[in-house]
């Protein structure tokens, strides 16, 4: 195994060992920083595939906007006891679910023809910004589908201040 | 083959990489213990030119104030910050009962090193740069989350209800206070059509800054905001939150805090200089690169002055004045002044320099004035006074003719 595969494999053991810990840890706090390193792994990995608008864009989405938020929520909903039970009614239906998925994923991905090719690489020519961003405006690219998510955020974001506005006549 | 008086880096450099190539050493591990080194060598150099800043702040700081500064260890006092450090060094560490142990300690670690993290992008002189990273501002403004985390481990790793607050302030205004800073950060990208430091430096044919001063104001009060310095030093705001988020931390810990601080001030004026006032371009700085460093030095320097008068004239905002200012004036005049430019410059890309320069001028200011109009007019709307207040004053026509409600002006 060269240099690349070896980092592949820590970040993937991190990656996975931290979700784990993120579902296993007891306070809330634990679990957002568990993700936090869940989230950077995912990162490190979009850069050994040198993707490193991906690698930005994960940091500067994910934990910086996402994460942030995430911590927010819990520190302005602190519950001084954490200790309630752990388990809802549907967990276990949720966990078999969720290994049907794990078992159809592993059995798609162990078919699959690309996971014997080796990674090429890209060198320090190749920009990948260029087409991403020609591709997002570009009518045959993704311009509608870019176009339509960034309504859905709008409305989901006018959505947020008209539940939170406080009206005049209404307050109590 | 450069003289080692024109470029002492590049020359240092690869003679080291002869060195070792001489030595047997394969290729690859030439380029990682180059790496290696350069990292090294730039950390060390970031963290031991904080001594001397502490050293010229506080000086600056102290003839703002009519007082010395420091001035009894050392000629001028410059030994005083060696002498900080070391009495830091020699501190008690505590942790306070209570504390999230890992978040605790992780804090200060990660507060430093997502100032120093910048440093890999800034490039240097026309040959001397980290990572020739092609996404280098949206890097730049990631590393920013880091930071923002490390904030938020420290607030809530405490277990105090002032480092709490103090936590959830900073990290308010940073969120908040990063959107103009990246929408005025664009304006640069655009000119020179490039996301990638280097190739924004090389594009500064005239200084950005006189392309856009209005996205480059705007762009040095949120970077003033973001490193919380004052006027926007209400995370730490001594007299309601004690000291804010570091408020538990002691000895060296609160000295990688500290460190920290100062050492984004410093990186934030060398981002400005890099994005607005064309880095390390400069007469013979391309047949010269070591003439590179003296004038990034030197500008980041003049924009780093800057917030030191800021911070020694300026009284302290309220947190609704900080948020009124960033959502109701720069994040739309930002979003604004980024669709004008873009347009009038798509027009203008292939005329004549000196039209591009003079109508982009003429754009900027008109926004300011019409910004200046608004807000103008919303300042004489706020400030009705209401009541005339009572005061009696002891003036001459007041004792002689003393009148039930004090003055009668």
């Amino acid at each position: 195994m060269n240099v690349l595969q070896w980092v592949f494999v820590i970040t993937a053991f991190l990656t996975v060992g931290a979700a784990v810990m993120m579902v296993l840890s007891r306070r809330m706090m634990h679990a957002a920083l568990w993700l936090a390193v869940a989230l950077l792994g995912v990162g490190v990995i979009f850069i050994t595939l040198e993707a490193s608008f991906f690698a930005i864009v994960q940091l500067l989405v994910y934990i910086g906007a996402i994460l942030i938020l995430i911590v927010f929520a819990i520190m302005l909903t602190q519950r001084t006891d954490e200790s309630g039970p752990r388990l809802n009614a549907y967990a276990w239906a949720a966990a078999g679910v969720a290994a049907l998925i794990g078992a159809i994923l592993t059995f798609s991905m162990a078919g699959w023809m690309l996971g014997n090719t080796g990674l090429l690489e890209l060198g320090p020519a190749f920009d990948a910004i260029l087409p991403l961003g020609q591709a997002l405006v570009d009518t045959e690219g993704f311009a509608v589908p870019f176009e339509v998510a960034s309504v859905l955020l709008l409305a989901a974001l006018i959505g947020a201040i008209y539940i939170a506005f406080e009206r005049k006549g209404e307050r109590s | 083959m450069t003289a080692f008086w024109q470029d002492p880096i590049t020359f240092l450099r690869l003679w080291l990489e002869n060195l070792l190539l001489s030595w047997g050493v394969s290729e690859r591990w030439v380029l990682l213990i180059r790496y290696a080194v350069g990292a090294i060598l730039l950390a060390t150099a970031a963290l031991l030119f904080v001594i001397l800043q502490l050293w010229l702040e506080r000086k600056l700081i102290g003839r703002l104030q009519d007082r010395l500064g420091p001035n009894r260890v050392g000629p001028w006092g410059l030994l005083q910050p060696i002498a900080d450090v070391l009495k830091i060094f020699t501190k008690e560490h505590i942790t306070p009962a209570g504390a999230d142990r890992v978040p605790f300690n992780l804090a200060p670690v990660l507060s430093v090193a997502a100032a120093l993290m910048v440093w890999a992008v800034i490039p240097f002189s026309a040959t001397v740069f980290g990572a020739d990273l092609n996404v280098g501002i949206l890097y730049l403004l990631a590393v920013g989350a880091v930071g923002e985390i490390a904030i938020i481990l420290a607030g809530w790793g405490s277990n105090n209800k002032y480092a709490l607050l103090g936590a959830l302030r900073t990290v308010a205004q940073l969120i908040s206070y990063s959107v103009p800073m990246t929408l005025s950060a664009l304006v640069p990208v655009m000119f020179s059509g490039s996301l990638n430091l280097n190739a924004i430096t090389r594009a500064q044919e005239v200084w950005f800054i006189v392309l856009a001063p209005l996205p480059a104001l705007i762009f040095f009060v949120a970077s003033v905001a973001e490193v919380g310095r004052a006027p926007f030093d209400l995370p730490e705001a001594e007299s309601e939150l004690v000291a804010g988020y570091s408020v538990e931390y002691s000895g060296l810990k609160f000295g990688f805090f500290y460190v920290a601080e100062f050492l984004k001030a410093f990186t934030v004026s060398l981002i400005f200089a890099v994005l607005f006032l064309g880095g390390w371009r400069g007469p013979g700085a391309e047949a010269y690169p070591v003439l590179g460093f003296v004038y990034l030095f030197l500008k980041s320097g003049a924009v780093y002055l800057l917030m030191i008068l800021f911070r020694g004239t300026l009284p302290r905002f309220r947190i609704d004045q900080v948020m009124d200012l960033n959502w109701k004036v720069f994040t739309p005049l930002a979003l604004i002044l980024l669709m004008v430019i873009a347009l009038v410059d798509y027009f203008l890309r292939g005329g004549l320099p000196l039209v591009r320069v003079l109508v982009l001028l003429g754009v900027n200011t008109l926004a300011y004035i019409v910004l200046d109009r608004l807000l103008s007019s919303r300042e004489r709307v706020r400030r009705q006074p209401v009541a005339q207040p009572v005061r009696p004053v002891a003036r001459p026509e007041n004792l002689i003719n003393p009148t039930e409600t004090g003055v009668a002006s």
